[in-house]
């Protein structure tokens, strides 16, 4: 018995042109890669990289053994980090529900023109990292933890209305029925009909959301809207190092600690 | 006989607390920390009035943009950002391949696993604005300590989601290729990567959307991209300019979204 002609004596598992193509295609993500390699490094200082073990070392010693003695100082700051977060998730939140029920397809009131803009608003509060919001809103209403509190919500928008629009998406039509068999109006209809039903992803988006928004509060005194970050910023610019590692062991426990309670929460929700 | 008395009206039950007294008591914390948590802030509002017209002239800046009079700067900016993107992207995915594998409990012996893990676990834990903090300080201003910031951030991110895959696989076509007396790397090739390539190709795209985003960010902290442009703008109160640059972030990022969701769906 003999195999059959158009069957290779020796197994491959891609045809030649298909290898071919591969490589191809190989080809020009190494050139595209080089190229934009050689563009980003033009201005790039090389004694400067080349130094960077020793920048290394250095920092490392100065930032050991850390200054304890600063930790009651960060405590105050901490609450308000704790406040932007919180505050800041309430805010968005509030703002986000009637966005996401615009842009849901089964509750928006207009396909055609309030579903884009809805869609705009989320997208638009997507792609602007908080800390930009924060920078944005530091100059125009001063520093402090306002700035940090808005820029979270209006960063949280975009997060909870996606989430929240697919949820209110997703809901059984059937039981939305039920509730209009019954001659209820459209108020009714969504208190009765929709509203149980996204309930549970409302409260698990929203922990979640608490939970990135303290992550991120941590950092956005940087820019000057209040909390850890400015501590922070204060302790960079007299090259404090040893103070430092003490306010990132704090951010890091915070972060940890709030993670695994977000996690449990939403355990218990969903 | 009578009927047993039915209520009269219905009262639709409580959601997510059962129990009456845990939810007054929830209701009763809640309210005490907002009290104590919006009487913590100090809102001096003499300066939100006055910045309320700089706030009127920035909505007006986003509404009528200025491309042309800082299109330099932005050109700039633009083309260290998209560099930065790729190359960290590329970088990344490579460097967290390897590291993904070594992560995956079903594929390596325990110390491999742990140190793996324990990579990941830094660099998911430490966010990218404090890595970039350190690297610039380390190498210097410009794009490269944002490249590095990214490819370290893009390590955590891959390595976490590709180990968790590859504990997922299906076990029977590892066993399949094993039995045939396949040796390690031709295992790694035969049965593991045609299971997990798919996805290895969809998270690359993701990764590469939110290193853009990130890109916008790191730059604040001097790591080079548009950042360093839109925060000199910001400095300048030249809020038109910035109006662009935030304009042209959303169109790039709008862009990336829907082209890696179509990419990623057409793989697949």
């Amino acid at each position: 018995m003999s195999t059959p002609a158009h069957i290779p004596p020796v197994w491959m598992r891609r045809t030649s042109r298909q290898s071919l193509l591969l490589w191809l295609g190989w080809l020009a993500l190494v050139a595209l890669f080089v190229w934009c390699w050689q563009v980003m490094t033009q201005s790039t200082i090389w004694a400067f990289v080349l130094d960077a073990p020793d920048q290394a070392a250095d920092i490392g010693s100065r930032m050991l053994p850390p200054e304890w003695g600063y930790l009651p100082e960060l405590m105050l700051p901490l609450w308000d980090t704790l406040n932007i977060a919180t505050l800041g998730t309430v805010g968005g939140v509030i703002m986000a529900v009637p966005v996401a029920f615009l842009a849901a397809r089964n509750t928006t009131p207009s396909a055609t023109f309030l579903r884009p803009v809805a869609l705009f608003i989320i997208v638009a509060s997507r792609s602007i990292n908080s800390l930009i919001w924060a920078l944005l809103l530091v100059a125009i209403i001063g520093p402090g933890l306002l700035a940090g509190i808005i820029a979270i919500a209006l960063r949280s928008i975009g997060f909870v209305g996606k989430l929240l629009y697919e949820a209110i998406e997703e809901t059984d039509a059937r039981q939305i029925e039920a509730i209009t068999a019954t001659g209820a109006g459209p108020a009714q209809v969504l208190t009765y009909g929709i509203v149980p039903q996204i309930m549970p992803s409302f409260w698990g988006i929203s922990v979640f959301r608490w939970d990135i928004n303290i992550r991120e509060s941590t950092i956005l005194g940087l820019v000057g809207a209040g909390g850890l970050g400015l501590k922070m910023n204060a302790s960079l610019a007299v090259l404090a190092w040893d103070q430092i590692t003490v306010i990132l062991l704090l951010i890091l426990g915070t972060v940890v600690l709030s993670e695994a309670l977000s996690a449990k929460l939403r355990k218990a929700i969903i | 006989m009578t009927a047993p008395a039915y209520p009269k009206t219905w009262r639709r039950p409580p959601q997510i607390l059962a129990n009456r007294r845990i939810r007054i008591a929830i209701q009763i914390g809640v309210l005490i920390y907002l009290v104590l948590a919006v009487g913590s802030i100090e809102v001096n509002w003499l300066r939100v009035f006055e910045g309320l017209e700089r706030g009127q002239r920035f909505v007006m800046g986003f509404l009528s943009p200025d491309f042309t009079s800082r299109w330099r700067d932005i050109q700039q900016g633009l083309v260290e950002s998209l560099t930065m993107t790729l190359t960290s992207t590329v970088i990344g995915v490579a460097l967290s391949i390897p590291i993904g594998i070594g992560g995956a409990r079903n594929m390596v012996p325990r110390p491999v696993y742990l140190v793996c893990r324990s990579i990941i676990a830094v660099s998911r834990a430490l966010q990218e604005i404090i890595v970039a903090i350190f690297l610039v300080a380390m190498f210097g201003f410009g794009p490269f300590a944002g490249f590095l910031t990214l490819t370290f951030a893009t390590i955590g991110f891959i390595g976490k989601l590709l180990a968790d895959e590859i504990e997922e696989i299906d076990a029977s076509q590892v066993e399949a290729i094993r039995a045939t007396g396949a040796t390690w790397p031709q295992l790694l090739v035969y049965a593991v990567q045609p299971q997990v390539m798919p996805r290895i190709i969809g998270l690359s795209l993701y990764r590469l959307d939110i290193n853009f985003r990130e890109s916008a960010v790191i730059g604040i902290v001097g790591a080079g991209g548009i950042g360093a442009t839109l925060n000199t703008a910001i400095d300048r109160y030249e809020y038109d300019s910035a109006g662009a640059i935030l304009l042209i972030i959303i169109a790039i990022v709008m862009v990336a979204e829907y082209s890696s969701s179509y990419l990623r769906k057409f793989l697949q």
